[in-house]
């Protein structure tokens, strides 16, 4: 397993660069983060990472379809915010692991 | 008198049906199953009959032939689940009460989630093969078709039997090229995920089977909508991949019955524990196959291996024990890859599909993720092991639990 340094702290991750504790992570480091993918973070940003972060911690399945019926915010939306491969780079930056949903 | 209910006459139902009646004695246990169907469908069998491999009557028997005596045998359609009750209502206005539940309603394909799906080209040039009625209409249009853009898409994950998009290309690359009009016929393979399969390893060594057969892999595609006047598919990052025929793998969800009961998650699948297969919510409802959010694979396989552990952990909680049977997610599917040959990759929660041999280490006769002839004749054999031994419950030379022996770990 690999270690990452955000914001002084040295945090480890998975070789695809994805928190081992979810628990260590603060807004602070999610800035870094993002950073790395070339993201700038907004309000709207972090909304949608506490709701990953809420779900997540709850044990729930994480699906951008999902993430679409929130309330939070629709799918057109979360590929703006996290261009490419939202659900990936949200959870990246939310510091909790690559969703599972792919079977 | 206890009664056990279960929900869904299909593989995961039936084989319930089957191992319940066997070991509980009928004067103290009354079981009953519904469904609302009286076909029961082969559905491995699907993917061969839009290539003309198979007809209707090579995947239908009717279930009665496969529910036991001694079980009740409902036909009729369920309104809801009301499990504060512990019953089932039905639409006639019938009630069913339960000691334990086993839901085993399955998933559907839901075509209407994407817009423009369900538009004027649906069954025109747009088809789905995950439906009976789907892959004979494929059959009948890929009779006259004179080659194109053949692009297939998954709309979004989970779906039924991961494998089957995979292997539809691979036997569409066969079928056109037996037919002399492959270089007439463009296949794209266009996924949400970001590349052929879910797990790493599988992944490189199916999407170079893909490269091979010239099949042109379009990754990270999250369906929006289809573009019927323009021919193409739209992702909501705007990409855009143009057809001549598009065969699409739907949005999946669980039933309606589900969701009416206010007992599923987003996608109404039942929130289930992976290990036990029991409810989250409710003590006596257990959850078995397609009908559940545990993280396998929705195949027939998955449903053959736990139906082990539901059957087990059933026993414990009706004589009050602990749990004594967990779930490792043990998945197995055949691939076909056309031309006669095929693959197989056996995994589970924690281990992604490796190569080596199976069922037995070092001998086979299968060998994983290689293609092989003997690949191929397993998976046709298996739809007679499919009727006449898996549905009734009986055993087989394989382990409910994934086994390490025979895989190459590095």
């Amino acid at each position: 397993m690999a270690q990452k340094n955000y914001t002084g702290i040295s945090v480890e991750v998975n070789e695809e660069g994805y928190f081992l504790d979810s628990t260590v992570w603060t807004k602070e480091m999610a800035v870094e983060i993002a950073k790395e993918l070339e993201l700038e973070l907004t309000d709207l940003h972090f909304e949608v990472l506490n709701y990953l972060r809420t779900r997540f911690n709850a044990g729930e399945a994480l699906t951008i379809r999902g993430v679409g019926k929130s309330g939070v915010i629709d799918i057109k939306g979360f590929y703006g915010l996290f261009p490419g491969a939202p659900m990936k780079k949200a959870a990246k930056i939310a510091g909790i692991p690559k969703p599972a949903s792919c079977i | 008198m206890k009664k056990i209910l279960i929900l869904g006459a299909g593989t995961g139902g039936t084989i319930m049906a089957n191992k319940l009646r066997k070991s509980l004695e009928r004067t103290e246990w009354e079981i009953t199953i519904i469904d609302f169907e009286k076909t029961h469908y082969y559905q491995p069998g699907f993917l061969f009959i839009p290539f003309g491999m198979y007809t209707k009557k090579d995947v239908i028997k009717p279930k009665m032939d496969f529910i036991p005596v001694g079980v009740n045998t409902v036909f009729a359609e369920i309104d809801s689940i009301a499990a504060e009750e512990n019953s089932v209502k039905m639409k006639n206005g019938d009630i069913y009460k339960y000691d334990y539940l086993i839901i085993a309603t399955g998933t559907r394909i839901v075509p209407e989630e994407t817009p423009g799906m369900l538009g004027e080209l649906w069954q025109k040039k747009i088809f789905d093969f995950y439906t009976i009625d789907g892959a004979i209409a494929l059959a009948d249009f890929f009779k006259t078709w004179k080659g194109g853009d053949l692009v297939l898409n998954i709309a979004d994950m989970p779906i039924k039997c991961p494998v089957a998009p995979l292997e539809f290309v691979m036997f569409a690359d066969a079928f056109f090229s037996e037919r002399g009009m492959r270089d007439k016929v463009n296949i794209h393979y266009v996924t949400p995920m970001s590349g052929a399969f879910t797990k790493p390893r599988a992944s490189k060594i199916l999407g170079n089977l893909l490269e091979e057969k010239n099949i042109n892999i379009i990754p990270d595609f999250y369906l929006e909508r289809v573009d019927n006047e323009n021919q193409k598919i739209v992702s909501y990052d705007e990409r855009e991949v143009p057809f001549d025929c598009l065969i699409t793998i739907p949005v999946h969800k669980g039933s309606e019955v589900i969701s009416r009961s206010g007992l599923g998650d987003d996608m109404d699948f039942v929130p289930t524990d992976k290990f036990s297969l029991r409810s989250h919510k409710h003590e006596n409802i257990f959850v078995i196959g397609d009908a559940s959010n545990i993280p396998t694979s929705k195949a027939g396989s998955v449903v053959h291996f736990s139906a082990d552990v539901l059957f087990e952990n059933i026993h414990c909680a009706i004589e009050n024990r602990p749990f004594t049977a967990s779930f490792d997610g043990h998945s197995n599917c055949y691939i076909e890859t056309g031309h006669g040959k095929g693959a197989l990759i056996d995994f589970n929660y924690d281990t992604e599909p490796l190569p080596g041999h199976f069922p037995f280490p070092g001998i086979g006769p299968f060998g994983l993720l290689k293609e092989t002839r003997m690949n191929h004749y397993g998976k046709l054999i298996f739809r007679w092991i499919y009727w006449h031994i898996l549905l009734k419950g009986k055993e087989m030379p394989i382990n409910s639990k994934m086994d390490l022996a025979g895989k190459k770990l590095a």
